[in-house]
């Protein structure tokens, strides 16, 4: 049984212009120790799909389908339920370090109180705990730096001292929902690196969301790219990188800038991002699709499986550019 | 945080002495005088009563003699209209009940009102959300005239469970009226002032951290909301605490408690120069100093501010 089992996830918000539908049927499953990456542009639903596992949606948000956590479903749990999952089983971190602390309690409170709740201990002893896992971290001089509140420490540490209290119960999921954006490029490599020693030495399954393929390349076994709230296509890592078989994923890759070569232009992707409250009949990348084909508009492709790999789109594979 | 604190009484000191001077302009500038009445005195008697009171000096003479007055020996000055008691015995008489019922206005405003708010917050859109919204809203256009007659009509004149006014010593069936009349307003700013401020809060990433964190709702509340919910409750709470302490007139005169909200208006009407000023100043001093206490608890809640 896969550690967590997302079937036909849809997030929906009811706003004063009518429903907007973030997330349309998403299914993924990601295993025991496995590093799934999920990425898509702003608004393609990649961070709702995780806020809805976590029961974080906003208040006029809510999920359909069903995410399984060892068999149990996330979405019809109780409150009470999911607060023994999360922190414990499940951890989240955030793409904005700099307002994701509590600014008014210091690092040491933040910190302890997830092992006073989940673990029952003292607060002395969860402080020495907590102390632990910012050295794990790679928080210089932890000992003496607990006791700080969040903003005597810059971005990067606030990212380590979220990612060392998401562990702090050894959970066997961490989401990391675009750990990198707000930081500085060097900052960036700093906190994949802290990742993928905890993932290496808490065998932790990691779900990381991003838009950038970089942090992708080397760090996750499989990748998953969203589009208009739904996959487009999903894969082996090198794979993906390497034969990508949707236009959309196909056009992601170009993008990324190449500083090999000097004298090419960076390709874009023509065209806006989708308005989640009215996406195309068809497949929601047709408007902005170089290839699009004549049943593209009017008929949205299933997600079919061949081998280990799935995608959503009409061109046969060999055509994909 | 000491050197700020002996910065800010050091402020106080030209601050309270600038109300002092534009008070006293004020009050000069007002038509008529202490010892104006319907039948005036005559011109003879009036020159002496003033050069008693040193009515007859220059302007500039008679604020240099106050303050020196005030500062030396803590002296206010007799009252013109109460005769043989000084502004001391007037505020020494009047301050206490106001105290009293105005603590005790101050209690029920804020446990009331950060309650409702809250709840009204945490429930946001449901129906204890309405009904907090509605009664704070209720007691807003209820102003202090409107309520205290109202409560004496229920409580006094149907019901007869209050007696109508007095104050016996602040016996709690004397307080209830005043303290209720005098609390509503307040109460209904501190719903508000805590729902708008806590729904903020509710929606922070912080707390979103907290959530994640699988933190029980109540903890949630009391532990990571509340502190930074209440930073603009409390810059309220500064002023209206001074304004319940110092009471009303509306409460002294329709409750005759004897409180100084009373004096004061009537000193105003009466040219009574000592007792205003002394008033003024006494208000004027505690404004100083609570606005100091809420700047200092602050600090203690935002670590980030420090002086």
């Amino acid at each position: 049984m896969p550690l967590l089992e997302i079937d036909n996830l849809r997030v929906t918000f009811s706003t004063a212009d009518g429903d907007v539908n973030a997330v349309n049927g998403v299914s993924f499953d990601i295993n025991q120790g496995e590093t799934l990456a999920i990425v898509g542009e702003s608004g393609s639903g990649k961070s709702q799909t995780a806020f809805a596992m976590m029961g974080l949606l906003a208040k006029n948000g809510r999920a359909a389908g069903a995410a399984r956590f060892d068999g149990k479903d996330l979405l019809t749990m109780s409150n009470r339920d999911l607060n023994q999952i999360r922190a414990r089983e499940m951890a989240m971190i955030f793409q904005d370090p700099m307002t994701s602390l509590n600014p008014y309690m210091r690092i040491s409170d933040q910190m302890a109180e997830v092992l006073m709740l989940h673990k029952g201990m003292g607060k002395a002893a969860a402080i020495n705990e907590a102390t632990k896992m910012l050295d794990a971290v790679r928080i210089p001089d932890a000992r003496a730096r607990i006791t700080m509140f969040p903003h005597e420490f810059s971005g990067g540490m606030r990212q380590r001292i979220m990612i060392a209290m998401a562990l702090l119960c050894q959970p066997r999921l961490l989401i990391a929902d675009e750990p990198t954006t707000a930081l500085d490029v060097t900052v960036q490599a700093q906190i994949m690196q802290v990742l993928g020693d905890i993932r290496r030495d808490f065998g932790t399954a990691v779900i990381l969301i991003t838009h950038d393929l970089g942090v992708v390349a080397g760090f996750c076994d499989r990748t998953l790219v969203m589009y208009g709230g739904q996959i487009m296509e999903e894969g082996p890592t090198d794979d993906v990188f390497a034969s990508p078989v949707h236009p959309y994923t196909s056009g992601l890759l170009k993008a990324v800038p190449r500083l090999d070569r000097a004298d090419a232009t960076l390709a874009t992707i023509a065209g806006e991002p989708p308005d989640m409250s009215r996406l195309p009949a068809g497949c929601p990348f047709s408007p902005r699709c170089a290839q699009v084909l004549d049943n593209c508009r009017a008929e949205r492709p299933v997600l079919a499986t061949r081998g280990n790999r799935r995608r959503a789109c009409h061109l046969p594979i060999k055509e994909v550019a | 945080m000491f050197i700020f604190v002996a910065r800010r009484l050091a402020v106080a000191i030209p601050t309270l002495l600038i109300l002092v001077v534009l008070s006293f302009v004020l009050m000069y500038a007002a038509p008529g005088g202490p010892f104006n009445s319907e039948r005036p005195l005559p011109p003879e008697v009036l020159r002496n009563i003033e050069a008693k009171y040193g009515l007859d000096q220059p302007f500039w003479k008679q604020i240099v003699n106050y303050v020196v007055g005030v500062v030396t020996q803590f002296d206010f000055g007799p009252s013109f209209q109460y005769k043989d008691r000084t502004v001391n015995d007037v505020i020494a008489q009047g301050f206490p009940v106001t105290l009293t019922y105005g603590f005790w206005s101050f209690v029920v405003a804020v446990t009331v009102g950060v309650s409702l708010g809250v709840a009204a917050a945490i429930k946001q859109n449901t129906w204890l959300d309405y009904l907090a919204v509605g009664i704070s809203i209720g007691a807003q256009v209820l102003p202090n005239f409107v309520m205290a007659p109202i409560l004496l009509l229920v409580f006094t004149l149907w019901l007869g469970w209050l007696p109508g006014g007095g104050w016996n010593g602040g016996q709690w069936e004397y307080l209830i009226m005043p303290v209720l009349a005098l609390s509503t307003s307040y109460m209904a700013s501190i719903a508000r002032i805590t729902r708008s401020s806590m729904l903020e809060v509710l929606n922070t990433n912080f707390i979103r951290t907290a959530q994640a964190k699988g933190l029980p709702m109540r903890r949630v509340i009391w532990h990571h909301a509340m502190k930074p919910a209440m930073l603009p409750v409390l810059s309220y709470l500064g002023p209206a605490f001074v304004g319940m302490i110092t009471g009303s007139v509306v409460i002294d005169v329709i409750f005759s408690t004897g409180g100084i909200g009373q004096f004061f208006v009537n000193s105003a009407f009466n040219r009574d120069y000592s007792v205003i000023m002394g008033i003024t100043i006494l208000v004027g001093t505690l404004t100083i100093l609570f606005n100091l206490a809420v700047d200092i608890l602050y600090a203690w809640i935002d670590p980030k501010i420090r002086y």
